[in-house]
């Protein structure tokens, strides 16, 4: 139970961050530390004390025995694919505050605001 | 990594913030190894580097600024109040789960993670079983993958593109 708790934490972490900071850079920062966790997570739900990785080898004479070593490879498939997801979703929001601080010349988010708002006066 | 994602989140610096992010990544990286997961962690590997290149890049706009401001008290409530919720939330949901190092596919006798498992060698030919799912049995998800990036792509491209042509109209 201890791990699931841990990567609860990094999840915790996170959340505490997108709230908190006002740096665009280090609201980025905690989505990562978020995907991180909940990356980890789903893993930590497929492991099978004691087991081994999905990959059938030579040594292993039957696949019934295998099967019942092996870890989950389901998740395994599906957290690849989200992090892939995830470094596309960084790169996309990397751009979009530097295309601000472009406009703006400040990553922080209540100087932006303020700045539209004396825009639009 | 809690340590380093809580360092990240509270150095001034912006450098300083991307490498502890970095450590994070990294840390992971080594989780997935010792939880028998081999190809995650060469893929968090290597989309860890892009990471920390991108951001390194948006920090190098600013030089090393640092970021401080007015205390302000309401977010600091908000982010509690969401920590609480998630945390009775997980509370109960943790009831529900299997103890650590039981996956859930052992408790039905027809989960399809045990069918990969075992047919994923006749079926595709792969000795990996996670590639063999990813590439074999769940090739719209990988699809749809690539649509995602091809989109992240367009989008960055556009933003950079609009960049470059207010330079030039305003040079």
């Amino acid at each position: 139970m201890l791990p699931y708790i841990l990567a609860l934490v990094l999840l915790l972490v996170g959340v505490f961050g997108i709230f908190t900071r006002k740096n665009l850079i280090k609201i980025i920062i905690s989505i990562s530390i978020i995907e991180s966790a909940v990356n980890l997570f789903l893993i930590l739900v497929g492991y099978r004390s004691g087991g081994i990785a999905p990959i059938f080898t030579a040594r292993m004479a039957e696949i019934s025995e295998f099967a019942d070593q092996a870890v989950d490879p389901l998740p395994q498939a599906m957290v690849l694919t989200s992090i892939v997801i995830g470094v596309s979703l960084t790169a996309l929001l990397v751009v979009i505050s530097l295309r601000l601080h472009h406009v703006y010349g400040t990553y922080d988010i209540n100087k932006i605001f303020f700045a539209r708002e004396s825009d639009e006066e | 990594m809690i340590i380093a994602a809580v360092v990240a989140l509270y150095t001034e610096e912006l450098l300083s913030a991307v490498i502890a992010l970095g450590a994070v990544g990294f840390g992971s990286s080594g989780t997935f190894l010792l939880l028998r997961a081999p190809d995650l962690a060469i893929t968090q590997v290597v989309v860890e580097v892009i990471t920390l290149v991108l951001l390194i890049r948006a920090t190098m706009v600013v030089g090393s600024i640092k970021t401080e401001g007015r205390q302000r008290y309401l977010p600091y409530f908000l982010a509690l109040l969401a920590v609480l919720f998630l945390t009775t939330f997980v509370f109960f949901s943790f009831a529900e789960m299997p103890q650590f190092g039981t996956p859930v596919m052992e408790r039905f006798e027809d989960a399809p993670s045990i069918y990969y498992l075992l047919r994923g060698l006749d079926l595709t030919g792969s000795a990996n079983q996670v590639m063999s799912v990813l590439l074999d049995f769940r090739i719209y998800d990988t699809l749809g993958e690539a649509t995602v990036i091809f989109t992240a792509v367009l989008g960055a491209l556009t933003l950079l593109r609009m960049r470059g042509r207010k330079q030039l109209d305003g040079g």
